[in-house]
């Protein structure tokens, strides 16, 4: 394990905006990279339309190397990204985005002839995200188009016009050669740019912020700062900072720690780590189970999901996380790591109560084990919340069920909304399990749920509300299970051709 | 040639004039849609901010109601870079933003808060975060008061912002005891926040002599003048406000930017520094107003046929605490009762509840789409207590066109499309064999459930305040044949700026590209109405061709006379004046020619609309110059188990009259449509028990998003659309009658809904139909069910 010393430590954050090499010292960790642009460089394109990453009019791109030399690019929210996150990434707005001699890029041209700004005050964000898209290749497909856009509100057209321009520039190339080539020599500049560069140690008057680059040195440092914030997406704690007006002293961030990024998978397990985002975690969590993938896909927008981490998800212990229900069915583990100190702890034992987590300071959440259901085992996920996407859930349930010879013999229902924390339904599922599965048991489990929940009334749902959807799911995974031909799905893959 | 003639050689033009580009009935892009991609469009946080800028912050109320008994702002004042803080002792004039001069909205508050966030104090410091922290730091004690948190209870305490109003046609009262069959119910109608992606913002540069320059986004630049001035202690021509352009509006700015764009002044003008106030998103939500709740309670009369025989309605409103536009409001929605049927006998009452909320303000609709909402529910009703299908108990309920004719507040409805429009909606929609196919998926389908509903829009076009139907506009033409166009109306993303240009270019028949469009400034056009009313483009176009027509009638006359041919015989025509067969030059070349002959080339043109008057006390007259038309048929499919819901297709046919610009007219009525859409299904909001509002901020109030657009959405502007009054160039106002189509939404949930009870029973459906909402419905449908089901076999039993 290595302590972090002043040797191997920078105090400058290093990143390309556009074309542009940037090298920035004493700026305070916290600063937000929307106000960077604002108030620092003095581009106002971005815009600030929430400062909670619910709106998107901030979004900007953020280019990485991925590693085979090539560029990998995603949307974020800059209004709750801090500046040292930057780190070695190229920064693109909406005002790089025009030709050297001035004229549009083809997704700018593409929202002009569609008519698809009004106001125009979403439409920088907008713009950001079709850019996404075109440097991805494109999109025609409407369910891609709207997961793409789902982060961006636009209050002024009603969308029509803004999907039709990301047809638009769907159909016109990004991938010639010379933009090939440019792409990679960004790659070489932005690997060069940090390369040896030791670890980021921002120190301003207004805070501390640590960049370890391995899992030891964060290790090290969280021993060292036991009190620190251990920043991940960003998601949530850009909130602290946008909306509470916190001061966080010292910050880690854990984005940059490279053996805390891979998904790994087995015969029996999906291991993701720490620093693993949605996005990135989506298509391995998907092949566990194809309603995790779904809600995955439902999960804040496209630039949360870019950003925010399934590790931090269930490490900041929102009683509202979505993953960790779905991962509590399916019996998930998590290793948790102080120093070179390791213990595995079941998911549902990690959440002791509201607020209230099984980790100690010093520890940290180094990564999620997602046993594969086993044959025969039947997962089921369902997030209600008021709008489909970009929402917050008011009742989650997810259930592992197995069936055998008409008898259930395992059963887990575990919901999120329901109580302080992401809790099992144990009466529920003791009156499920070894019963037949019939109306009489779905009756059973449903009197059951009512015995074990006390949920609350909040402005996303009455409790009698939640109680009665959660009742009703086990309903709606009644029918899915015994009655597969019933239409019972209103978006999503399974969603019925109705 | 006389206006009049001038006026009637375009008024029938349907096809975009050959040879000219941008002139009106063309497709032009919005002005400023190539900056707005780019990132170059300059709101007011993108100004360049002069030196020495300082930012202020809120200082917000904790409690609903209450005296303040300590303020303590001394931690504030010793905050790192404050320069300094505002009470409502720094006004050094009138203490009063209110909109009608009711003096009931205090820049801050003197000693009593009256709702939970209210400002009641204001930091400016160095730095915008210095003085949101700064303005955490006081400590502020209250001796609290009973609060009034609901319509009800301000009814029950008898608590008005202003006094209540009646409109009446007929004897309600005894049209309703002859009726065959009765309903009585009640409806609650929620809000909805404006949710402008740009929040409210005032940047004030002092200038000398004590006057300030305000650079505000706002739709009522004049209004804002005028408050800041009595602020101030000034007079108005102390005050001069501009706005480029606002990141949306939707009524939200009409009122609202006041308060904010007076503490920047005043900042401005005690410490000699310039001053930005932008408020965070969530302040914006907790301290602007929005669409105003309804607590509607009706009891209608009608017939086996479904036609309505007598009706009694009474809308509350929920004003919160001070009278803002809430009187002109209640009275829109009072004006929608009927929306596109005869009522005959009918009493409307409404009172405009005071309670201890934020104070609730313009929207898009203003009031109407409470009051059509209510009617839309209560023919549904109807149907279902007849047996026939909504959509024939609708076209029986229609106004006619010789008789059947008179609305509630005595106007007879001349520009009758309804039966037309409907015809065309059936056909383009295939309802009739929707409505079969629907029906058969909901008998084999027991989770999801399908709707379809077609709803009417028909809207009144006027301020109904008639003196504010005026409008200003100003035009110079420079010496090389470029035109400074200005006007009244501002700019919010509708398409007023370009609509307004394409009318001047066609007037003096030159390329859109020559005319710039510039930023509105009380110091050009002054004494201007809101642009609100969906009234922009009809008055400020008149007003800015009245001035094109004022310089284009100087130059025929100078033509005229220098090559001596008859006034009749100067034209323009695309990019040219043919001066008979004297001449044919360029616009530029006119231009120049008449600079050098003395001829002025700037002027001031205005607008007053005709034909309207209405006398309120008696609830009668010709409030509005026209209707607006639309239709929509909304189909959507329901989720009976958690009530979550889809609008799966959407066809509308909406009156424009014959379209100024037919891209613009689009974007309104596809964006009004998901915005009314968002109103009724998903944005509710929430106060909790000390009211305070807990849905502050996009991730607790949720508009619509990319996803929850239609997949199926057919839109068309009406092909026979054209309007029998003399508006510009026949064109019908298009900025809020769209929003109302989205009823069809609401109602195609409702009938889903009522699908689970076989249509026997009536879903109590409220608004917003979020799932919660749908979920109660449906239930309450099936336990009715149940119980009318175990009546029937317990009477058989017998």
């Amino acid at each position: 394990m290595t302590q972090p010393t002043s040797q191997n430590m920078r105090p400058d954050i290093r990143f390309l905006f556009g074309d542009e090499e940037r090298s920035l010292s004493g700026i305070d960790p916290q600063m937000t990279v929307l106000d960077y642009l604002r108030l620092e460089e003095r581009k106002t394109g971005t815009k600030e339309g929430c400062a909670e990453g619910d709106c998107g009019a901030c979004t900007v791109v953020l280019g990485e190397p991925d590693g085979d030399g090539k560029m990998a690019y995603r949307t974020v929210n800059a209004c709750i990204q801090f500046v040292p996150t930057l780190d070695g990434k190229q920064l693109l707005t909406v005002e790089h985005l025009k030709s050297k001699v001035g004229s549009l890029h083809p997704v700018q041209q593409a929202m002009v002839e569609t008519h698809g700004s009004q106001c125009g005050f979403c439409t920088p964000g907008f713009v950001m995200s079709l850019y996404q898209m075109w440097l991805d290749g494109g999109e025609d497909d409407r369910g891609a188009i709207n997961d793409a856009l789902a982060g961006n509100l636009c209050r002024c057209t009603g969308y029509g016009p803004i999907i039709e321009a990301a047809r638009k520039a769907g159909g016109i190339a990004a991938g010639d050669a010379a933009e090939q080539k440019r792409r990679a020599d960004i790659a070489t500049r932005l690997t060069d740019l940090v390369k040896d560069a030791g670890t980021l140690a921002v120190e301003h008057a207004a805070g501390r912020y640590y960049a370890p680059r391995t899992s030891d040195e964060l290790a090290a440092l969280l021993v060292a700062h036991p009190d620190a914030t251990v920043l991940a997406g960003g998601t949530d704690v850009g909130l602290w900072v946008t909306k509470m007006l916190k001061r966080l002293d010292p910050i880690i961030y854990i984005g940059d720690v490279a053996d805390l990024k891979s998904v790994s998978e087995t015969d029996t397990a999906v291991v993701i780590g720490a620093g693993v985002t949605y996005s990135r975690a989506h298509d391995a969590l998907g092949r566990v189970a194809s309603d995790i993938g779904e809600l995955i896909r439902r999960i804040g927008s496209r630039q949360i999901r870019n950003a925010g981490t399934v590790g931090g998800n269930i490490a900041n212990g929102s009683p509202i996380g979505d993953t960790p229900p779905a991962l509590i069915a399916l019996g998930a583990k998590i290793v948790l790591r102080m120093g070179n100190v390791r213990r595995e702890v079941p998911l549902e034992d990690y959440f002791i109560s509201y607020g209230k987590q099984d980790r100690t300071p010093g520890e940290f959440v180094e990564s999620v084990i997602v046993p594969k259901p086993a044959k025969g085992l039947v997962f089921k996920a369902y997030k209600i919340s008021k709008r489909f996407d970009q929402d917050i859930t008011a009742v989650l349930g997810a259930f592992a069920i197995q069936i055998a010879d008409g008898k259930v013999a395992a059963f887990r229902a575990v919901y999120g909304g329901m109580a302080g924390t992401p809790m099992r339904a144990k009466k529920c599922e003791a009156a499920v399990i070894g019963k037949e599965w019939d109306e009489a048991t779905l009756g059973a489990a449903q009197r059951a749920l009512a015995d074990e929940f006390e949920p609350m009334t909040d402005m996303r749902a009455s409790k009698e509300y939640r109680m009665l959807v959660a009742q009703n799911l086990l309903t709606k995974l009644f029918i899915e299970t015994s009655a597969p031909d019933i239409a019972t799905r209103l978006v999503g893959k399974e969603a019925a051709l109705v | 040639m006389s206006d009049q003639a001038a006026y009637n050689q375009t008024d029938d033009l349907i096809e975009p004039t050959a040879g000219l580009s941008g002139g009106v009935r063309t497709p032009s892009k919005h002005d400023s849609g190539p900056k707005h991609v780019a990132g170059e469009a300059v709101y007011i946080d993108d100004i360049i901010e002069p030196f020495g800028t300082l930012h202020l912050a809120p200082g917000s109320a904790n409690i609903a109601h209450g005296k303040i008994t300590k303020m303590d702002l001394s931690k504030v004042r010793s905050a790192p870079g404050v320069v300094c803080v505002l009470t409502s002792d720094d006004v050094p004039g009138v203490n009063d933003v209110s909109p009608a001069h009711t003096h009931d909205e205090p820049v801050l508050p003197d000693g009593v808060v009256q709702f939970y966030g209210q400002p009641v104090f204001c930091v400016a410091a160095e730095t915008r975060a210095q003085a949101r922290h700064a303005a955490k730091l006081a400590e502020i004690e209250y001796e609290e008061l009973p609060a009034a948190l609901s319509v009800d209870e301000a009814l029950e305490k008898q608590l008005f912002v202003a006094p209540p109003h009646v409109m009446k046609q007929g004897d309600a009262a005894s049209a309703l005891a002859k009726a065959k069959h009765r309903r009585s119910a009640r409806m609650e109608i929620g809000g909805q926040d404006h949710f402008y992606l740009e929040g409210q913002i005032s940047l004030a540069v002092p200038q000398e002599d004590g006057d300030v320059l305000l650079h505000c986004s706002t739709q009522h630049p004049s209004e804002v003048q005028h408050n800041i001035a009595n602020v101030l202690g000034r007079p108005a021509n102390a005050v001069t406000v501009e706005v480029r352009r606002m990141g949306g509006g939707f009524g939200g700015k009409e009122t609202q930017a006041s308060q904010w764009a007076a503490l920047a002044a005043i900042v401005a003008v005690k410490t000699g520094r310039p001053a930005k106030f932008r408020l965070d998103r969530d302040d914006d939500m907790v301290m602007t107003g929005k669409r105003h709740d309804f607590i509607v309670d009706y009891d209608v009369g009608f017939d086996d046929d479904g036609r309505i025989c007598g009706l009694d309605i009474q809308y509350a409103a929920n004003c919160g605490f001070s009278a803002d536009l809430s009187a002109a409001i209640a009275d829109r929605a009072m004006f929608h009762t009927d929306n596109a049927y005869y009522l005959g006998d009918v009493e409307i009452r409404s009172y405009r509840c005071k309670t201890n909320l934020v104070s609730n303000t313009a929207f898009r609709g203003f009031g109407g789409p409470q009051g059509m909402v209510a009617i839309e529910r209560i023919i549904d009703e109807i149907a279902m207590t007849v047996g026939r299908d909504p959509l024939d108990v609708r076209m029986a309920n229609y106004y006619g066109t010789d008789d059947r004719n008179t609305t509630p507040y005595h106007m007879v409805v001349e520009d009758n499309v309804l039966g037309e429009l409907t015809d065309d909606i059936l056909k383009s929609s295939d309802y009739r064999t929707r409505r079969a196919a629907i029906e058969a998926f909901n008998s084999e389908s027991p989770v999801l459930k399908k709707g379809l509903s077609i709803t009417p829009v028909k809207f009144g076009i006027s301020f109904t305040t008639s003196f504010l139907n005026q409008a200003g506009a100003l035009i110079h033409v420079y010496q090389d044949g470029s035109v400074h166009l200005n006007h009244g109306g501002t700019e919010m993303g509708q398409g007023l700026f370009i609509k307004v240009a394409q009318v001047v270019a066609e007037e003096f028949q030159i390329d859109l590209d020559q005319i710039k469009i510039t930023a509105t400034n009380t110091g050009k056009v002054p004494n201007t109405s809101a642009t609100a009313a969906s009234s922009g483009a009809d008055m400020n176009g008149m007003a800015a061709r009245d001035a094109a027509m004022t310089i284009k009638n100087r130059l025929i006359s100078f033509a005229a006379e220098k090559y001596g041919v008859a006034e009749a015989a100067v034209r323009f025509v695309p990019g040219k004046v043919i001066v008979g067969d004297q001449a044919e030059l360029s616009f530029a070349e006119v231009i120049k020619q008449a600079y050098l002959a003395r001829v002025s080339l700037s002027a001031t043109g205005y607008y007053a609309t005709p034909k309207i008057h209405y006398d309120r006390e008696n609830a009668s007259g010709r409030p509005f110059y026209y209707f607006a038309y639309g239709m929509a048929c909304s189909e959507v499919l329901i989720d009976t188990l958690t009530g979550e819901n889809k609008v799966t297709r959407v066809d509308i046919i909406h009156d424009v009259g014959r379209s100024l610009n037919p891209a613009i007219d689009r974007g309104q009525i596809e964006g009004g449509f998901i915005q009314g859409m968002g109103w009724l299904t998903t944005e509710e909001l929430w106060w909790d028990d000390k009211g305070s509002l807990r849905t502050h901020a996009p991730s607790t109030y949720k508009i619509p998003a990319c996803s929850d657009r239609p997949e199926d959405f057919r839109m068309e502007l009406w092909a026979s659309g054209r309007n029998v009054e003399k508006t510009i160039h026949r064109s019908k106002a298009v900025g809020e009658p769209p929003l109302m189509l989205s009823i069809s939404v609401h109602r195609a949930i409702a009938d889903a809904i009522a699908s689970v009870g076989d249509h026997k029973v009536i879903p109590a459906l409220n608004t917003p139909a979020t799932p919660e909402a749908i979920l109660y419905a449906v239930a309450d449908v099936a336990k009715q069910m149940m119980t009318d089901a175990g009546q029937k076999m317990s009477a058989a039993g017998e």
